[in-house]
């Protein structure tokens, strides 16, 4: 029987209707989802600002003022300055960086290697399955906080090792949701027609189910962005995450914005409303990607 | 559903001693000796070597890694979590002191959420896409969003500003002075309790349409039935399982997960002691914390799903 190898090589992905190009599905987001869209904008003025803050920024935020120790917000220090006379809009510029590098790290590098382990387990069946599903138990018993806490206490306070620390505990949430999509897709006829066009493993792993469990994967990894910036501020304000001088906004709640709460209010007001903004941002855009991309959401709220 | 039961209850235990794993090899991977974080050295930071050796047969360190997890677990089977390197008192009574606060905030924080959420969450999905449902949504994702320890520096500033309130220095319990322990608590359970209302009001919202969709909703409108009847009695009912799980899991992580807001407010409960621990380096404490409350985090999950199963008589396990 002659196999038509071309067909091994086909992905399971093929448009079935004429295909919608990318400028059209963007537009139609931007109809369908108008809270998704302010999402998207806070999240590239954020990706903005800490590309160019250097630029941006009107003081070094490390360097220490004693001259302008406390100084209100006026036009020379729009958010004020801290008890160092560091600016903290300069510090919240910077201190962007490290929460976007934080949280896109940790999400990327905890969904993947989750996503890896949900499609493996999904793919192996059997005993593989049980082994791996029972080890993601036992991950998610622990609260996502409370792992990344144990982690970062033993690794100490430095940003790559927040980011490992607030990666772990998002593996095996990735892989919960990733296997649930790669055990209905892995049942699709097209799976099984690959199988029996002598398809390897490998093939149709990489060729069948990594491309369909895309969706679920982009879900899931901007609804960890949120968490995942977070989580490093809780852990910087805990002092287990970026240690002093580094402008890490958790961090720059922790020591001196209680302390100064009277004399210097605005210390600890900002940043806050940084975090906040930066997380309301993900979340909405997150929300808004979750029903576009779900078929089950799709053409509802 | 006694096979079930007994099914679950038995899958606890690769679980558990799974979770009795992670935590020893979390514990044994730290860098440094914990004996010599005990001895702490001299002036000179000179440690004699006698000393040290006897210090690490004391502790079992000088035995192999197996042993010394069998140790361990069998320790924790007794309840035995060691004494706390910190204060020198036995770890259980240590937790056994600070627990009722934590379950107090666990327990008042989720009654909070659950008054808020259910009724927004079904407000916003029976007006969906008016600006109620709009200001519901946007007051639920902004309550994910404002991270709980802001939130509580923000409260705290505002109260001593304002009313010259500073947070208590000790604990009263309700059973010693409720107006006292009232007033300990009101911040620290409605900061928390918005929070988490956040979370519910999404989910309530969202399960609420989902239902609204179905067909016997469908059927109840063509009955005449007044919206109330329609939205409460039949579809509410249906949609409460996924937000029961929800707030079960949240009560759980509570208990033991406020290690930011119990750190903002100082109260003195389980979440900050993991805090202060893992400041401290009390290691024994920190062990015997996590496993505590992942255990907790297990039990509740059993409860849940049980319940799910009485909830709904469609779901049979076997």
């Amino acid at each position: 029987m002659a196999i038509d190898s071309s067909l091994l090589g086909s992905s399971a992905t093929a448009p079935l209707a004429s295909r919608v190009t990318w400028p059209e599905q963007v537009s139609g987001f931007v109809r369908a989802k108008p809270l998704g869209v302010v999402g998207a904008l806070i999240i590239l003025g954020m990706l903005l600002v800490a590309a160019v803050a250097p630029a941006l920024a009107p003081y070094d935020p490390y360097e220490p003022d004693y001259a302008a120790q406390f100084a209100r917000p006026a036009a020379e220090h729009w958010f004020g300055t801290d008890e160092f006379g560091r600016d903290v809009l300069s510090r919240i510029m910077y201190g962007a960086r490290i929460a976007l590098f934080v949280g896109f790290t940790a999400s990327l590098v905890g969904c993947s290697l989750g996503a890896g382990l949900g499609v493996l387990s999904a793919y192996c069946d059997g005993t593989v399955d049980l082994l791996l599903e029972r080890m993601m138990d036992v991950l998610l018993a622990f609260p996502q906080l409370i792992l990344a806490l144990a982690v970062a206490s033993i690794l100490g306070p430095a940003v790559p090792n927040v980011v490992i620390a607030v990666a772990i505990p998002i593996i095996p949430r990735a892989a919960r949701v990733v296997r649930a999509a790669a055990l209905s897709i892995k049942e699709n006829p097209y799976v099984e027609a690959a199988h029996g066009l002598g398809a390897s493993h490998y093939q149709v792993i990489r060729r069948h189910l990594l491309p369909n469990v895309l969706a679920p994967y982009l879900i899931i990894v901007t609804a960890q962005l949120g968490t995942a910036i977070l989580a490093e501020a809780a852990l910087s304000y805990l002092g287990l995450g970026a240690a002093e001088p580094t402008p890490s906004w958790g961090l720059m709640l922790s020591g001196s914005a209680p302390a100064y709460a009277e004399k210097a209010p605005w210390i600890g007001l900002f940043p806050g409303i940084a975090i906040s903004l930066a997380v309301f941002g993900f979340s909405l855009f997150g929300d808004s990607l979750r029903d576009a991309l779900d078929p089950k959401l799709r053409g509802r709220s | 559903m006694r096979t079930y039961v007994t099914k679950r209850l038995l899958l606890i235990v690769p679980t558990l001693f799974g979770v009795a794993a992670v935590v020893f090899v979390i514990m044994r991977v730290i860098p440094g000796d914990v004996t010599l974080l005990i001895l702490g050295g001299d002036q000179t930071g000179r440690i004699d070597p006698q000393q040290l050796a006897a210090m690490r047969h004391q502790l079992g360190l000088d035995q192999p890694i197996a042993v010394q997890f069998g140790t361990w677990l069998w320790s924790v089977l007794r309840l035995d979590f060691g004494t706390s390197l910190w204060t020198g008192q036995p770890v259980i009574e240590e937790v056994l002191i600070r627990l009722p606060l934590s379950l107090e905030v666990a327990i008042l924080a989720t009654i909070v959420s659950v008054l808020l959420a259910i009724p927004l969450g079904m407000i916003a999905a029976v007006r969906q896409d008016t600006w109620v449902d709009y200001a519901i949504r946007i007051l639920s994702i902004g309550g994910q969003a404002i991270p709980s320890f802001w939130v509580g520096i923000l409260v705290i500033l505002f109260l001593v500003i304002y009313f010259g309130w500073g947070p208590p220095l000790e604990f009263t319990p309700p059973w010693v002075d409720p107006w006292a322990n009232f007033q300990q608590l009101v911040w620290p359970v409605l900061t928390v309790g918005y929070r988490y209302a956040a979370v519910t009001t999404r989910m309530t919202r969202s399960t609420v349409l989902e239902v609204l969709r179905e067909d016997y909703i469908r059927t109840a409108w063509a009955k005449g039935l007044r919206q109330r009847a329609v939205v409460i009695r039949h579809a509410l009912k249906n949609a409460m399982l996924p937000v029961i799980t929800l707030v079960g899991t949240e009560f759980a992580f509570l208990i033991g997960g406020l290690v930011v807001t119990e750190t903002v407010f100082t109260l003195n409960g389980v979440g900050r002691f993991v805090v202060d621990a893992v400041a401290h380096r009390d290691y024994p404490v920190v062990q015997a914390l996590v496993f505590l409350i992942a255990l907790c985090f297990v039990v509740v999950n059993l409860l849940i799903d049980l319940t799910y199963a009485w909830f709904d008589p469609r779901i049979r396990y076997h």
